[in-house]
């Protein structure tokens, strides 16, 4: 080849993108970017921390009235009750102010989204970056936590033309046109079917959204009108926060505007170094097992070892399970990034900026193609079930470091219960619309236990402080759902301890006037507890679906006296003559539900904190008569005697039963040592289905003992169609029944 | 000079021992790890939190599976106090989870005294 035709093919080749995927640069870094030169100029001449200070909660009243605005206006039910966000973040696309409702897991996931259109878009001929713009993204690969998350986002320009900063919104807005209806489903196998997957996109020009692809969006998905409308009220929040942003910079300038962004990130991250540095320097290690992938059970195994030195917490997270390819658990880097954040915006130091700097000087060490960082092929809509857990582990590990600092910004912890336990719907309401989401009481998780106090019950779910459960009335007005026992405390549901944990709401929901609507269960924990203990407290109990089919409970309702529609009563008594009674891990996939038919879930309970037996008697006395423990619990767990008829305690009697027991604990246990010889095995037990490393977190296990490969070589487990093992289970006890089976 | 660093266990910066918070049992060297002081029991976790619905009827009944999940609960073996509860599948390793950097601690102590 002649070598100027050489020449030119090589520069058509590498001027020739065919194809831009998802870049690893950009979602495996989330420090702050270096500043930008209009921050320098701008930082230079405005470092007054009173104007900063001023300016900043000028933002944040900013990004509140539009959290507001989107909570009031927004038509998706996670808009309705605080699944949101509004943030305005750097120029370089560092979130600097937060609205301080909504879900803060959102804060540190944006970043990625806005880095990928100022390295790709901003220069490129076709798109580019201009006043007027507006942008939309989906797809997790390239930010965001997973697909029925949609945000809204726009540059904003200073009078000369430079920009100074964007403004986004995210709503959790459900349904996405994935393979199950609700925008989460557990039975996807690949990324393409978990709904519509859109990288960041110009939506619009000069402020209007292009109808042409409003159309294309609301032909991919069940909800039409969801789409458009909620659309609209996103963009209307962000320009309601330009707006407020145009008037702030009238009043001060471009530059004092732009320095007080910064100076507000570069002062928190540096007063989280201050606190860091405080921490005593060390190592700190838990272990946490998921136990399901929502279509069968397994357990992922997932452990952190969180390293402190100076004013920098390394949480090193390899070992832990590797991916499934073909289920929708697998987390996303920086969604697992976003969750860990929680814990320091939310528990750890609430008082502080909300924004990523309270992150940046974390690090995060993974094995890419785990299940916590998993590659872009692999489905990730139900990330929740592997990066919920890492969560946990990590609120396991902070009060190890903090309980021997001298000043703490909260109380010490006990671990959240950290699953969404809820209905997912989908299906014709009974106005014979199409509708696809969820219910609200995935906010309703329990309180951990903390030093001082017990868990507060059904709260708020751990990657929001403030959200809300929704009114019922709404929920029955818009879909053919009906909860016959909306929001009863379970007795005994509950994480023992010196000071207990909060316990949960049951709920038993069925649907009417609807004969093709359905529902979802998505939580890990029905065999292995999702949440645990601290400090000898214990942990949530496990937790399963229970269904009766063959019934229509409005037939009912007369018969069954209030106090018999709980979990257990329905279930132990069976008071529904000829129907089916079952129970089931709560990795439902969408199924039609029946007019009258009961699905019933138990929403989890928070972990207790504290040795049982340093219980205050009176307090398991008041648990008593509150129902959150049964009599025999107290009995038998905290040790208390008290006379089952007036309820008063027996304080001697008490002290004798709690000594008695602290001699039979040293009776029955042995030297640490001495156990260990008995117990430790080398590889996982034969016929558990085992995921992630053992005891050397160098040897990955894929599901049996004898399925392993080195760490980093074991990139992902492909499993079998639960549906098809069944059958060959049914297959193999026919033919040994003697039954011939036809082929 | 002692510091609290669990709810229940201290260390004895001077000797370089953990110590029981509840009746200063020592509990070994504040290098090693501390669960080498304590007894274990290892704990079928249906009698800690026991089924809910009928086990004869049901196989998801709201205790754990003790195939799956066994609770270690760790004793001070003077005391008996329970220091700590480790939910894991039987046979798996225990954590080791606190490994403080005793010598930054004693530094800091110092210090701040």
């Amino acid at each position: 080849m002649a070598t100027a035709v050489k020449s030119k093919l090589e520069q058509f080749l590498d001027e020739t993108v065919v194809f831009y995927g998802p870049d690893r640069e950009i979602l495996g870094d989330h420090r702050l970017a270096p500043r930008s030169v209009l921050e320098e100029r701008a930082m230079a001449k405005h470092r007054d921390p009173h104007t900063t200070s001023l300016l900043r909660s000028k933002l944040e009243v900013t990004a509140e009235e539009a959290f507001y605005q989107l909570e009031q206006t927004g038509a998706a039910p996670g808009a309705k009750w605080g699944d949101l966000i509004a943030g305005i973040f750097t120029a370089e696309g560092d979130l600097a102010v937060a609205s301080s409702g909504g879900v803060l897991l959102f804060s540190v996931v944006c970043q990625p989204v806005l880095r990928y259109v100022m390295k790709y878009w901003r220069n490129e001929p076709t798109v580019g970056v201009r006043p007027g713009d507006v942008f939309m993204s989906t797809d997790p690969r390239f930010g965001n936590i997973h697909t029925p998350d949609q945000n809204m986002f726009i540059p904003v320009f200073t009078d000369e033309g430079e920009l100074a900063l964007w403004v986004m919104v995210i709503v959790h807005e459900g349904e996405n046109g994935s393979v199950e209806p609700g925008g989460m489903p557990s039975a996807a196998e690949s990324p393409y079917m978990e709904g519509i997957r859109m990288p960041p996109v110009k939506v619009g020009e000069n402020f209007t959204l292009r109808r042409d692809v409003v159309t294309w969006l609301q032909n991919s998905v069940r909800d039409p009108m969801l789409q458009i409308q909620d659309m609209k009220i996103r963009l209307s929040a962000c320009l309601k926060i330009k707006e407020r942003i145009d008037e702030i910079a009238r009043e001060y300038s471009w530059e004092e505007l732009v320095a007080a962004l910064r100076w507000t990130l570069e002062d928190t991250e540096a007063e989280v170094r201050r606190r860091l540095a405080a921490w005593p320097d060390g190592t700190v290690r838990s272990t946490v097992f998921a136990d399901s992938t929502l279509r069968e059970n397994a357990l992922i195994k997932i452990a952190v070892e969180a390293r402190k030195r100076g004013d920098e917490l390394v949480l090193d997270f390899r070992g832990t399970s590797p991916q499934f390819t073909n289920r929708s658990n697998n987390t996303v880097l920086h969604a697992l990034k976003g969750m860990l954040a929680q814990e320091f915006l939310t528990f750890v130091w609430p008082d502080l900026p909300r924004n990523q700097a309270v992150f940046a000087p974390m690090r995060v060490v993974t094995d890419y193609g785990s299940a916590l960082d998993c590659t872009p092929e692999a489905p990730n809509a139900q990330s929740m079930m592997t990066f919920f857990p890492a969560f946990t582990a990590l609120q396991m590990v902070v009060p190890k470091f903090i309980y021997a600092c001298s000043r703490r910004y909260t109380k010490i912890l006990s671990p959240w219960y950290n699953m969404i336990t809820t209905f997912i719907y989908g299906g014709i309401n009974q106005y014979g619309e199409t509708v696809g989401n969820l219910c609200a009481d995935l906010n309703g998780m329990s309180g951990g236990a903390r030093d001082d106090a017990d868990g507060e019950n059904s709260i708020s779910p751990i990657f929001a402080a403030m959200t809300d459960l929704g009114e019922q009335e709404v929920l029955e007005e818009e879909t053919p759902i009906v909860k016959i026992v909306p929001h009863r405390l379970m007795t005994d549901n509950c994480g023992f301890g010196k000071f207990r944990g909060g316990t949960g709401y049951q709920m038993i929901a069925t649907v009417r006037r609807a004969d093709a609507f359905g529902f979802m269960t998505t939580c890990v924990g029905s065999k292995f507890p999702s949440t645990y203990g601290l400090f000898g407290g214990y942990g949530a109990p496990t937790y399963p679906l229970c269904k009766v089919k063959g019934v229509n409970a409005f037939d009912k309702l007369k018969d069954l006296p209030e106090e018999r529609w709980t979990v257990a009563s329905i279930m132990n008594e069976r008071p529904f003559e000829g129907a089916r009674y079952s129970t089931h891990h709560m990795g439902m996939q969408f199924e039609i539900v029946k007019q009258g038919e009961l699905y019933m879930i138990v929403q989890g309970a928070g972990g207790g904190y504290g040795d049982p037996l340093e219980r205050d008697p009176d307090a398991v006395i008041k648990d008593i008569r509150d129902a959150i423990i049964s009599e025999s619990t107290a009995r038998r767990i905290f040790k208390v005697a008290f006379d089952a008829r007036t309820l008063s305690v027996d304080a001697k009697e008490t002290e004798r039963l709690r000594n008695e027991e602290r001699e039979a604990r040293k009776r029955r246990a042995r030297p640490f040592d001495e156990f260990l010889k008995d117990w430790v095995k080398p590889a996982p037990p034969e016929g558990l289905p085992y995921y992630g490393a053992w005891d050397d977190r160098e040897t990955i296990y894929m599901g049996s003992p004898e399925r392993k490969a080195p760490r980093g070589q074991a990139l992902g487990v492909t499993m079998p169609d639960p549906r098809d093992v069944r059958i060959a289970q049914l297959e193999d006890m026919l033919r040994k029944a003697g039954i011939n089976l036809q082929e | 000079m002692r510091v609290a660093i669990t709810e229940y266990l201290e260390i004895d910066l001077d000797a370089e021992r953990w110590l029981c918070r509840r009746c200063g049992t020592d509990l070994g060297s504040a290098r090693d790890n501390y669960k080498r002081g304590l007894l274990v029991y290892d704990r079928d976790p249906r009698e800690i939190h026991q089924p809910i619905l009928d086990p004869e009827r049901y196989r998801f009944t709201f205790a754990p599976d003790p195939g799956w999940c066994r609770i270690l609960e760790y004793y001070c073996p003077n005391c008996a106090t329970q220091v700590e509860t480790e939910y894991l599948p039987p046979g798996h390793p225990p954590t080791r989870d606190i490994e403080l950097d005793l010598d930054d601690l004693k530094r800091r102590w110092t210090e701040s005294k």
